[in-house]
């Protein structure tokens, strides 16, 4: 059995907002499967008494002190964007709504 | 939509409702979450950004200490467990205001969970749960321009300012609140404003709602009596205390008269209107899993350790309530008369305006006074109506030295509310003074005894009632700026009656 259906590589697509055509559909479904399936064999090997990680350190508490480093100047900040208006990056409008996250 | 509503107190008597908040707090760290970028407020667009905050290819974010601490002693204050070991979560979803197309967030493992913040509504105490307090970023601002607001080339897009992006934001959501009936509303204002003083006493955020620096989502449902809860809407852009209690009790109304009229609450993000009061449909929510949440594979876990979690609890200030309590037994109120103090949004005025030297009964008298009732009439928070505690104590210092009397200082009053200067300013440029040079105010009784000679011989004959009359008269001549009660006294005096 498949690890990811052809209509979940959609779905992930759709919310990537990325244009995939139905052959590139068919194509990355079975490259994915492939991936998944291949990570899913650490699965099989990790005992019991090994816990998930997220990180590749052993490591905790790294933090900073609340102390103020120089920012980019606007043209700095600006320089890489596609497109910019009054000192603001300018992109497509995304949904039709005002959204205030 | 022209649908009449229901009147609240049939709503009420017919559904239950069950509220829930979450509250959004900017941090007041000097610098960002996750990079050494400036917070302060203001400033032009983007130029409190870097690559960290742009999310530039290679930058990698370092979690900031005074916001780990702040949340924690958020957390403490709020009567939470602090977990031992917690991590960032990645929260990821397309749209620009934030440049990484993901938000650093918390998911499954809040660094705060399981508290309680007990508030006062109507004289009884409710215990709001709390469900969990943790920790993200706050977004950019975007500016919406193009199509409906007329531009050439009729291109719908959006600018967008970072300076706000990366912030560190704590978001503090309570457990469904149930059983408080018709006074749901009032339970979610005292909620957000008991929180509020809680976060300002902690000195962490300066929590201002007209900023945004503290903002609000209100969800809201109605069952019937002994039925399962029924769905709920979420209300955004609730940004004042009183839009708090409107949000809710808009959103009562308008889901009582869906449910009477047969149809079915959807789930949904409504936005609340400030000027109208109601609530209009946002966007339909996207579902939990579509954020693909995974843990935040940049930072490393957050394992407060326990000796410094119990010198931050060791460490808390006097909490709002217990601080009420003591204030309360010092100016000698009842329990009732301490709760609309609380209610007007007054016991930090009123505490200011007695430190600057006013009595606790002056001080309360002004601010539940004239001065609430300016708030309401122009639906203003009352710490924003204009006036300062030091305004009032010096309006009360005019009242005790003799130079205003109580009409007087309602009058000079009004104008400190209209920006018209200090109350002795104001005393000034209008010439309000209590006429208490006894030569002059003796004159004018003795012109006003001598203009109304039949008033005077009914005095002298022991009609001491009648002496009202003078009074108004010489009242008349003075512009209204002498002490009734000295005058009636100077008037008796110059006719030769006992008072």
């Amino acid at each position: 059995m498949a690890a990811i259906s052809r209509e979940e590589v959609a779905h992930l697509a759709r919310l990537s907002r990325l244009a995939v055509t139905e052959e590139e559909l068919d194509m990355f479904a079975g490259q994915l499967d492939v991936i998944l399936q291949a990570v899913a064999q650490v699965g099989e090997v990790a005992a019991a008494d090994i816990p998930p990680t997220s990180h590749s350190v052993p490591l905790t508490n790294v933090f900073r002190e609340d102390v103020v480093t120089p920012c980019l100047t606007p043209e700095e900040a600006l320089s890489g964007a596609p497109d910019a208006e009054d000192q603001r990056f300018r992109v497509p409008r995304i949904l039709t709504e005002d959204v205030a996250s | 939509m022209t649908t009449t509503l229901p009147a609240y107190d049939e709503v009420v008597a017919r559904y239950e409702p069950v509220i829930g908040l979450e509250t959004h707090v900017e941090l007041g760290t000097n610098t960002k979450m996750f990079c050494g970028c400036p917070t302060d407020f203001g400033g032009e667009p983007n130029t409190r950004v870097c690559p960290v905050c742009l999310g530039l290819p290679g930058s990698l974010p370092v979690a900031n200490k005074a916001a780990i601490e702040a949340i924690i002693r958020i957390g403490l204050a709020l009567n939470c467990s602090i977990a031992e070991w917690c991590r960032f979560a990645r929260k990821n979803y397309f749209y620009p205001d934030m440049p990484k197309n993901f938000q650093i967030s918390q998911y499954d493992e809040p660094i705060c969970v399981d508290g309680y913040l007990d508030v006062e509504v109507g004289g009884e105490t409710v215990r709001i749960e709390i469900e969990r307090v943790h920790l993200e970023e706050d977004t950019g601002k975007t500016l919406h321009v193009g199509g409906a607001t007329g531009r050439i080339h009729g291109a719908t897009e959006s600018l967008v300012d970072y300076n706000r992006a990366g912030i560190p934001l704590v978001e503090i959501v309570t457990k469904p609140i149930t059983g408080t009936g018709a006074l749901a509303p009032d339970v979610a204002k005292a909620y957000v404003a008991e929180l509020r003083d809680v976060i300002r006493t902690l000195g962490v955020s300066d929590v201002r709602m007209e900023e945004g620096s503290l903002r609000c989502d209100v969800n809201t449902s109605l069952n019937l009596p002994g039925q399962e809860w029924g769905t709920r809407t979420e209300t955004k852009n609730v940004n004042s205390l009183r839009s708090v209690e409107r949000a809710v009790r808009s959103e009562m109304l308008r889901q009582a008269s869906v449910l009477d009229a047969g149809g079915r609450i959807t789930q949904e993000t409504r936005h609340f209107h400030e000027d109208t009061g109601d609530t209009t449909p946002g966007r339909s929510k996207e579902t939990a899993t579509d954020y693909r949440y995974f843990p935040e594979p940049d930072l490393v876990p957050i394992a407060p350790d326990p000796a410094w979690v119990a010198e931050l609890k060791a460490a808390l200030p006097e909490l709002p309530r217990v601080h009420r309590r003591r204030l309360q037994e010092q100016w000698g109120l009842s329990d009732l008369d301490m709760q609309s103090v609380l209610n007007a949004g007054a016991v930090e005025l009123i505490e200011a305006t007695v430190a600057a030297g006013t009595t606790p009964a002056a001080a309360r008298k002004w601010w539940l006074g004239e001065l609430s009732r300016r708030a309401n009439e122009s639906g203003v928070e009352l710490a924003q109506i204009g006036a300062t505690p030091t305004q009032v104590a010096e309006l009360q210092g005019l009242v005790d030295a003799g130079k205003l009397n109580d009409k007087m200082a309602r009058t000079v009053l009004e104008g400190v509310v209209d920006g018209e200067g200090s109350p002795t300013e104001i005393m000034t440029s209008r010439g309000l003074e209590v006429v208490s040079d006894t030569g002059a105010l003796t004159a004018a009784v003795d012109e006003a005894i001598a203009a109304n000679p039949g008033i005077a011989d009914k005095i002298r004959s022991g009609k001491v009632a009648a002496v009202g009359a003078l009074v108004g008269a010489v009242m008349k001549t003075t512009r209204g700026q002498a002490d009734a009660k000295t005058l009636r006294e100077l008037i008796l005096e110059r006719l030769g009656v006992q008072g």
